[in-house]
């Protein structure tokens, strides 16, 4: 006889598997390409969502919280202008790619033509078990941007990666080749139009080559019943640097995935993250992060504010090879909860097999501190005003980091106004 | 313009009174200095008036300019015109001090229905004040606070004091801690402040200070009463003789 193990399938998981029976006739690609994505799908009913049961799964049970999968495509979006000025906008609109000018020493391709070429069948496999997000993504993906940066390139000019979403489902992928020795700024923004229950997922694939300096601001500004899965894979060749801000500030459901390999002697890998957190949403940050050879380093900070009954999650992995002898590694996480009904989990998680290494973490949950807020009180500073400035202040020590004014200042507006938003 | 009339505070937590039926009068125009052995509850006092909310005040009243006060928070407490010093200037990372000095001036003029400062009118305003107390302009864009040296935060203080032009100054135990210059520097801030419409409350351990900011009255703090008042030669009296004899007197 045969035992019934798995569980019933929930209406999520059928919709999945409607959509992509309705859709796999529309979605580009050649057969090798359809096989890929067949077999990524068959995993996934297979497998179905993944659930706490799964560690790194744990503190957001998919089967549980991804209630809705828009089965039809959602209302009409359009780009949106950039989030820095002057950065030139790489749209992708509802899935598909408009073409932009390209600058000097940048190939830009629609991933499209990757697809339909068959070159990006090899792409769409799963990273492990436990890989719902590039499983997704890589069954159901329609477009995004293949961008290739000349060796040696100093690219003064800003791309802005720009997916926007107006309900329904999108996926989109982004590969980023970054020449030995160039330099670059790219903001990939994920942006909802409606309030319409979207799907979208995304997955943003970056090689950096020897001595490439990358400066990568990631930003989620979904709406607010939109559901966004997305996972950034880098990988750093010697001497590369790679910061990577990410702003979560949008989204019901937000599963934010970065896994980093630092590949190469002498490179640094920086992540800095700001969760703002709001009313019932859920958004889990996970990251694993490789150094798998002497003498890298590398430094991640997450700060959240957490309002309302938002939940948040931070899992932070950081693995040691037993060569990487000297690797250099910090992670600290740091939320204001600022609710008594919202709730922040954090989880690092260090790999050490080398043995002459310095790696550090730390998490605290804090509260306004009261001295400070009695001090700008008492100078004649409105206690919702105050309250703004120091949540304001936790956050923005990141942002600072960024130093180009260009950056902080658009940045800067976006958290504030999320603050007036929502405080 | 102040008028604090049989005080009774206790800290709010544990209840352990502090203040035990105060009363001191402060007229426009004067530079009162309380002094008072540890734990008199001298910034107590400073804390009380300011209006944090760590105290309760279980008897008694404070008058400003006639009105009570106990009612108002602290931000409205700033912006009728009450300013406090603090002996220890908190440091708060991510806040700018620039940004912090604009709002801190508009947010008080917003309360009294003035007009906000223009950016170019703000910094010119900075610029002057700063000069006066030997500030550099660099230690302003830092975060506020954060870093300064024990006298480069009292010098903040006073520049915030000359910025936010209030008419009744706490100054709490402002020379603790500054060396010689600082407080040449810092007690030449103060008296530029002086004036027949605005009133000056130091708070000192020591008659040092007040050898700078020369007092028109001194009152010495015990056990959170005023024990004795008397003119600036009062503080010399303790300065030679210390506490013991007037709490004596006045047991």
């Amino acid at each position: 006889m045969n035992m019934q193990t798995k569980p019933p399938r929930t209406a999520a998981e059928q919709a999945l598997l409607d959509s992509y029976a309705e859709m796999v006739g529309q979605l580009p690609g050649d057969a090798r390409v359809t096989v890929a994505r067949d077999r990524l799908l068959s995993a996934i009913a297979e497998k179905g969502l993944p659930t706490k049961r799964i560690e790194s799964w744990h503190y957001t049970d998919l089967r549980a919280v991804l209630r809705a999968v828009p089965v039809k495509a959602g209302g009409s979006a359009r780009a949106a202008e950039p989030l820095v000025r002057d950065a030139l906008v790489c749209p992708v609109v509802q899935g598909q790619a408009l073409m932009p000018r390209v600058p000097e020493g940048v190939e830009l391709s629609p991933f499209m033509e990757l697809l339909v070429s068959g070159e990006a069948a090899p792409l769409l496999s799963s990273r492990g078990a436990d890989d719902l997000v590039g499983e997704l993504n890589g069954a159901f993906v329609s477009d995004g941007y293949r961008l290739a940066i000349e060796a040696g390139r100093e690219l003064d000019e800003i791309l802005e990666l720009q997916s926007v979403q107006a309900g329904g489902q999108a996926h989109t992928r982004f590969l980023a080749e970054i020449g030995a020795g160039a330099k670059a700024t790219v903001v990939e923004r994920h942006l909802g139009e409606t309030s319409n229950a979207g799907l979208s997922s995304s997955v943003s694939t970056l090689d950096l080559g020897e001595g490439a300096e990358v400066t990568w601001i990631l930003v989620q500004g979904a709406g607010e019943a939109d559901q966004h899965l997305g996972q950034t894979i880098a990988r750093l060749a010697a001497g590369a640097t790679l910061k990577l801000f990410v702003i979560n500030a949008g989204g019901k459901l937000v599963r934010r995935e970065v896994h980093v390999d630092v590949a190469g002697e002498g490179a640094h890998f920086d992540l800095r993250c700001v969760n703002l957190l709001a009313g019932d949403s859920h958004t889990d940050v996970t990251m694993t992060l490789g150094h798998m050879v002497p003498e890298t380093t590398s430094s991640e900070i997450v700060r959240n504010v957490v309002l309302d009954r938002a939940r948040g999650v931070f899992q932070g992995q950081i693995r040691v090879a037993q060569v990487a002898q000297k690797t250099d590694a910090k992670m600290s996480c740091n939320t204001l909860l600022l609710s008594d009904e919202g709730e922040f989990a954090a989880k690092p998680e260090l790999e050490i097999f080398a043995d002459d290494v310095v790696c550090g973490h730390g998490a605290t949950v804090i509260d306004i501190n009261a001295d400070h807020l009695f001090y700008l009180m008492a100078r004649g500073v409105s206690e919702k005003t105050a309250r703004a400035l120091l949540v304001n202040g936790f956050v923005d020590e990141l942002i600072d980091e960024l130093e180009d004014e260009a950056l902080v200042e658009p940045l800067r507006s976006l958290i504030e106004q999320w603050l007036v938003d929502h405080g | 313009m102040l008028e604090i009339k049989n005080l009774h505070a206790r800290i709010a937590e544990d209840g352990t009174e502090i203040i035990r039926g105060l009363n001191l009068t402060v007229k426009a125009g004067e530079v009162a200095a309380i002094m008072g052995p540890n734990g008199s509850g001298k910034s107590t006092l400073s804390y009380i008036l300011a209006g944090r909310d760590d105290y309760e005040v279980t008897e008694g009243d404070i008058l400003y300019n006639g009105e009570s006060i106990l009612e108002l928070d602290p931000s409205e407490r700033a912006a009728k015109g009450i300013f406090l010093a603090f002996q220890y200037p908190v440091e708060i990372p991510g806040v700018a001090t620039m940004q912090f000095l604009k709002v801190a001036m508009n947010e008080q003029r917003k309360a009294r229905g003035e007009e906000e400062l223009k950016t170019p009118d703000f910094i010119k305003l900075v610029k002057e004040a700063a000069a006066s107390l030997q500030i550099d302009m660099d230690m302003l864009k830092r975060p506020l606070n954060v870093g300064f040296s024990g006298g480069e935060k009292k010098r903040a203080e006073i520049l915030q004091m000359k910025l936010l032009a209030p008419q009744l100054c706490v100054l709490d135990e402002t020379d603790s801690g500054l060396d010689i210059d600082a407080l040449k520097i810092v007690s030449d801030g103060v008296n530029a402040l002086r004036s027949p419409d605005r009133a000056v409350i130091v708070i000192t351990h020591y008659q040092r200070l007040l050898e700078y900011i020369v007092p028109d009255s001194v009152h010495v703090l015990y056990k959170g009463q005023v024990i004795k008042s008397g003119s600036k030669e009062l503080a010399l009296d303790l300065e030679a003789n210390g506490y013991s004899q007037i709490i004596e007197d006045a047991a």
